[in-house]
């Protein structure tokens, strides 16, 4: 197909051709070209189906503002809905297809809610699918989510890659127009890092799409010039293709690149988009300005557009969407439009003004106060109906209306950290108010300097002002500085079904009807009429519905005020904000020092926080996990196992008051703890409730090793430095992370000792008499490797931890599982640590739940009354030690064969099973395999004295009710007896 | 001598080295590391002693690069000291006697893994990797900041040229994927 | 937001964990408070519509504590402090 509404002159490259398919259908193209003025010049006028009545639409701007022309953009998981054919760059191989219609965008049979338009008025959902109300999920829900809508995902992966990143600055510009563009140079020549963020492809803003001149050549060319002149300099940054979406704390801003939008694929490895963080000193926004429609009856026929628009497809791109059309305007601005379109062949059917008094033309005809009444057209304009200034009607035929009701400032960044926006009676329009963000300046058409001489000068003059900059500024290029002012005009009267939001399809008498029912804060008329809460936010219909709104409460628009603007500005697909947090990358990994050995073994893995822990090494035959941690319990039991440990948070505590400040921390005495020995440690929130347990190992009289659980290592690390900087400030202590400097392994087991004596340096002692329960040292392995040793036991038998440099991890593994062979030593991952720590009765995180005291969990008297610890003195409150408090105990079916499920409840045997009679709950089970059976470990009233009584465990979650006896939470060696040995 | 045979972060024998669009990532396993925190009352005489050993005490978000001993200020009243491995791998006793009980000192050298980025225009990667304002970073700065998430130093040798990136070691593989991943963005 | 490090100038406050309010440097003294100051210390706080004392730990920075002044309704931040120093100039000690 040739391209039959192409005009000579634009900024586009003849010299190559882009084949695009539409619909299915073949259209040429050139570079340059965005997918809407490509279809233009094709002759296309329809692009979509409107949101609510799918009636036919066509373009309405030709920029990010876009309501209506919204598509498909290319095809199987890169498919784009919603995007918008005015900001979409062609390229070669484009597809797209129209969205919202059934079976085709000429013909579509939802089209009858058009006819059925008095029903579906403002608020129609609260009014009609009122009831039943079960009807709203299996019946209203699905017809309305199939008939109203816009494009439709892909269901299947986004293939693309997006990334994050970071820029600092100290002038970001946005906008680069001709204020953003002086605003540029002017801080470019003072030596300043600026960045220049405009959302188009090519900078230039309006010069683009006007015939301006500056100096003596046209406003593309300077563009050109300057911007080619900028991408010289060092200190300047040039980003097109990127819009800054929003205004956030202290200078911060948020910025989406298009990287590879614009071609078919991003290369291998490049992101298809970048959402960048700029911190800027300054700002200067020079956003520009949106013409406004005006609204008369059957305003959205294909066709009807933007004046503005319509003057930067054929000045820009070169394309017209008719040979013969319409302005309807207001303002100067309209006229500027049909001599631009006059010069270019166009043929001006009339230039319709609202203004009695609108300036004459001789090369067409001008229709002074006159309006547009109503339209005809069913997939495209035909035909214009006017009323004349004299009342008469008269009929126009055209196939294009280009429609200016003046032009809004873009000032939605400058309410982004809550400014409002003041009105200005000149320009009836919203300007920049008092209160912008923190190092914001405006300049441009977004401060309401709508001549191109007053563009350009006060982006110089807010750059100065911005960066405090002295002397004489250079002279400011000549061009146009024809004055502006604007009368409102917001709607023609009589109109109704004139659509303000094309977008959310609401129309004029929506917006009265709102009004009619009690929808009267701007706010409240948006929520209920969905009047600007399109993709598009309202960019071109907030300012008219709520000056009708103004109209209809008798009240100046300022009073009535605009609604709240909020980031982002344009919208930021999903993938972007999650950038490369995706996937496996969705946050890092942290693996163990064994990881590797591990794996070879073929262990199971769970995460933990962050890390990565063997979970159980299944072997040959077994196939289930209970079997293969059955038996890494049975054999470290017998004989001795090996787990890796290193997960364990290691905070390294020095200091001539260490001791004093453990102390503190610890719930439990720690200044006497000889050095060697190890001691095991509560810590309590100030608030009584235990937060966190482990060792600390003294190494010296002035260096201690502290252990936290996994799960808690940097929060016990950020605690201990509140304690130490915010509390104690003058303690001589020292805090620092060792987690990652040592990989540590417990070695349990009753041959544990005969394993280690393998490989402890001969040196070192390591009997029961020289290394006895809980002693610790610095020791060498393996012949002068430096290592450390801990008596401690978290599984019940005679154990150890050994901890030596990270980078020695692996082989420590590898030796211990060759020396260990004549013992059948067998490695034990994450279940079998917990089996063996339930038999054994020791809380873990799941009886650190935050709820639970020192009392609860069997350690009441471990606080220390001696002293000041965090948390003592609140943990004495009569509420935490009454006589029902809960208490550690241990769980276990009295039928062997029965389940324990952590989770469930503890009720009296023969009493009401409900709430009202709960007596406690069971917090950890497992299977045990040194018992035979599923054991728990529960918290009950007064636990401690009902040893031996029999209840009943009740989970309704997991359909379980069984008998089980209350026993002691040492199931295995209670009396310590097997880690003394 | 011990008979056991060390693995890098990223979990074999030898550092990797990857080089792509110019800019080359390389692991640093010879790196022995040892935290400094002088103790209270002793921070003058740790300064002075660690000046003797360092060459000069850096300063907040600095780091000293200039001798065998070098120092990067981590926190008010502590530094990091790093030697190469094969010199000393027993940093902490040999940075303890020094400073004898001036400070405390704390073995950190396999808490962390090491990667040097080096090419032309590497702010170009680093950009994608952290919130830092390069166009302040001279030869010199240390920051610690956030990488992927993690807690990152990023010291600058040369500026736009030479960096290294300290995170944590368990993390190793992740880190490196970041800024591979980054490296390949901007190619 | 922008949190200005007093070592460390302006750091994205990314790189930070929020605490809360800076009157957890009040602990009572053990010797002489009642059950009352205790409960008041653990449990009640202001919630200002304005400046702020609270607390910010540089997580993924120097690791120290700040007590940080911030308009809770413009986030504007006023100043910045080394917790230490706040604590001693309070008549912290040991």
């Amino acid at each position: 197909m040739t391209q039959v509404n192409r005009l000579t002159g634009g900024q586009i490259d003849r010299e190559s051709t882009l084949s695009f398919r539409f619909d299915g259908k073949n259209f040429s193209g050139h570079p340059g070209d965005t997918l809407a003025s490509a279809l233009l010049a094709n002759g296309v006028r329809l692009m979509g189906r409107s949101f609510k009545y799918h009636r036919p639409r066509g373009l309405m701007s030709a920029g990010s503002e876009e309501p209506n022309a919204l598509v498909e953009l290319r095809s199987g998981a890169r498919r784009e809905p919603n995007t918008r054919t005015t900001t979409a760059e062609l390229f070669d191989g484009l597809t797209a297809r129209s969205q919202n219609r059934w079976p085709s965008l000429a013909f579509d049979v939802m089209a009858i809610n058009d006819r059925l338009s008095r029903f579906l008025t403002a608020g129609f959902y609260y009014k009609t699918f009122m009831w039943p109300a079960a009807f709203w999920e299996c019946v209203y829900e699905p017809i309305i989510r199939r008939a109203a809508g816009l494009g439709s995902l892909s269901m299947q992966a986004d293939p693309d890659i997006y990334d994050k990143g970071f820029q600092h600055c100290d002038l970001l510009v946005i906008g680069a127009g001709p204020a953003g563009l002086t605003a540029t140079l002017t801080a470019a020549h003072a030596g300043k890092q600026v960045i220049l963020a405009d959302e188009d492809f090519r900078m230039g803003g309006r010069l683009n799409s006007g015939r301006f001149t500056i100096d003596d050549m046209t406003g593309a060319d300077w563009v050109t010039k300057v911007v080619a002149e900028l991408a010289t300099l060092p200190n300047v940054r040039l980003m097109p293709r990127t819009t800054v979406i929003g205004a956030f704390d202290h200078g911060i801003y948020g910025a989406l690149e298009r990287v590879s939008d614009h071609i078919a694929e991003p290369a291998p490895g490049k992101p298809r988009q970048i959402l960048w963080r700029i911190t800027a000193a300054k700002t200067i926004l020079c956003a520009g300005a949106t013409e406004r429609p005006i609204a008369f009856e059957n305003n959205d026929r294909p066709g009807i557009m933007l004046a503005s628009a319509l003057r930067s497809y054929a000045n820009r791109w070169a394309v017209t969407p008719a040979k013969k059309v319409s302005i309807f305007t207001n303002n100067d601005d309209g006229h500027r439009t049909a001599q631009d379109l006059h010069r270019l062949g166009i043929k001006i059917a009339a230039v319709i003004d609202t203004r009695p008094d609108a300036p004459g033309s001789t090369d067409y005809e001008v229709l002074a106060g006159a309006e547009v009444a109503n339209t005809t057209g069913r997939l495209g304009l035909t035909f214009v109906e006017v009323r004349q200034s004299d009342g008469s009607m008269r009929t126009l035929e055209c196939g294009a209306l280009g429609v200016s009701g003046g032009w809004n400032p873009n000032v939605h960044l400058t309410c982004h950290q809550r400014g409002r926006p003041l009105w200005n009676e000149t320009l009836s329009a919203f300007l920049p108010g008092e209160d912008l963000p923190p190092g914001m300046h405006v300049a441009g058409a977004a401060d309401g300097q709508f001549s191109t001489h007053g563009a350009l000068k006060s982006g110089q003059q807010a750059a100065r002002r911005a960066l405090g900059l002295r002397g004489r500024p250079p002279a400011v290029p000549e061009a146009e500085d024809a004055p502006v002012t604007q009368t409102p005009f917001w709607y023609v009267a009589g109109c109704e079904r004139a659509w303000l939001d094309q977008q959310n399809d609401v129309t004029v008498k929506d917006v009265k009807l709102s009004h009619q029912e009690g929808f009267r804060s701007v706010e409240h008329l948006k929520r209920y009429s969905t009047l600007g809460m399109a993709t598009d936010q309202g960019k071109t219909s907030n300012l008219g519905g709520l000056a009708i709104m103004a109209e209809l409460a008798g009240k100046p628009i300022p009073e009535v005020g605009t609604t709240i603007y909020r980031p982002p500005y344009t919208p930021v697909p999903i993938g972007a904000l999650a950038g490369r947090s995706r996937g496996k990358n969705f946050k890092p990994v942290r693996l163990t020092p064994s990881h590797h050995w591990a794996k070879e073994r073929g262990a199971v893995f769970v995460e933990v926080g962050n890390w990565l822990r063997a979970q159980w090494f299944p072997i040959n035959g077994e196939t289930h996990w209970r079997q293969s941690v059955d038996r890494e319990v049975r054999q470290t039991r017998a004989s001795v196992g090996v787990c890796d440990c290193t997960t364990l948070g290691k905070i390294d505590v020095q200091g001539t008051e260490a001791a004093d400040f453990l102390n503190k921390v610890y719930c439990n005495g720690f200044a006497k703890l000889a050095v060697g020995k190890t001691r095991y440690g509560l810590m309590l929130r100030e608030d009584g409730i235990a937060m966190d347990d482990g060792t600390a190992a003294r190494l010296a009289e002035d260096h201690f090793v502290v252990t936290t659980t996994t799960a808690n290592a940097a929060k016990v690390y950020q605690h201990l430095e509140f304690v130490h900087q915010c509390l104690f400030p003058d303690l001589d202590v020292q805090l620092i992370s060792t987690t990652e400097a040592w990989a540590q392994y417990a070695v349990a087991g009753p041959n544990s000792r005969r394993l280690l004596k393998k490989i402890v340096d001969p040196a070192f002692d390591i009997s029961n008499d020289a290394f006895p329960f809980m002693a610790c040292g610095n020791i060498t392995i393996c012949n002068g490797l430096r290592a450390r040793l801990f008596r401690i036991s978290f599984s019940g038998e005679l154990a150890y931890e050994i901890a030596v440099p990270s980078r020695y991890g692996d082989a420590l593994m590898r030796r211990l599982m060759v020396e260990g062979e004549e013992f059948d030593v067998v490695p034990y991952g994450t279940e079998a640590l917990g089996v063996m720590r339930i038999e054994k009765g020791h809380a873990a995180g799941n009886e650190l739940n935050g709820t639970t005291t020192a009392l609860n969990l069997g350690m009441g008297r471990m606080v220390s009354k001696k002293k000041d610890s965090i948390g003592s003195k609140l943990s004495e409150r009569p509420g935490l030690n009454e006589a029902e408090a809960l208490m550690a105990v241990g769980v276990q079916p009295k039928n062997a064969e029965d389940k324990i499920t952590a989770g469930g409840h503890l009720v009296s045997a023969d009493g009401p099973l409900d709430a009202a009679h709960d007596q406690g709950y069971v917090t950890s089970a497992a299977h045990s395999p040194t018992l035979g059976k599923m054991i728990g470990l529960a918290f009950l009233r007064n636990g401690g004295s009902r040893h031996g009584e029999v209840m009943r465990l009740a989970s309704p979650v997991t359909d379980l009710t069984v008998e089980v006896e209350i026993t002691s939470a040492h199931f295995v060696d209670p009396e310590g007896e097997r880690l003394r040995a | 001598m011990h008979d056991l045979i060390a693995i890098t972060a990223l979990g074999a024998s030898e550092p990797q080295v990857e080089t792509i669009g110019g800019i080359t990532c390389t692991e640093v396993a010879n790196l022995a590391l040892a935290s400094v925190a002088a103790r209270l009352g002793g921070e003058a005489a740790c300064r002075e002693r660690l000046a003797s050993l360092v060459g000069t005490v850096p300063a907040a978000g600095k780091a000293e690069l200039t001798g065998p001993f070098s120092a990067k200020w981590v926190g008010p009243d502590q530094w990091m000291v790093g030697v190469e491995y094969e010199v000393q791998n027993d940093i902490a006793a040999h940075v303890k006697a020094a400073l004898g009980n001036t400070a405390s000192v704390t073995e950190q050298t396999d808490a962390w893994s090491a990667f040097d980025l080096s090419g032309q225009r590497i702010n170009r990667v680093l950009e994608l990797l952290c919130n830092i304002n390069l166009s302040s970073v001279g030869a010199g700065s240390a920051a610690r900041t956030s990488i992927h998430h993690l807690s990152c130093f990023v010291i600058c040798r040369v500026p736009n040229a030479n960096v290294r990136i300290l995170g944590p070691r368990a993390s190793a593989t992740s880190l490196h994927s970041a800024i591979t991943t980054a490296m390949r963005s901007v190619r | 937001m922008l949190i200005n490090h007093p070592l460390l100038g302006p750091r994205d406050s990314s790189e930070f964990i929020y605490l809360g309010d800076a009157t957890l440097i009040d602990r009572p003294d053990p010797e002489t408070a009642s059950a009352q100051d205790w409960h008041d210390y653990a449990y009640l706080r202001d919630n200002p519509a304005g400046p702020h004392r609270e607390l910010w730990f540089h997580e993924a920075g120097d690791r120290s504590w700040l007590v940080v002044t911030r308009n809770t309704v413009t986030h504007e931040i006023t100043s910045v402090e080394l917790a230490r120093d706040v604590a001693r100039s309070q008549g912290r000690s040991k």
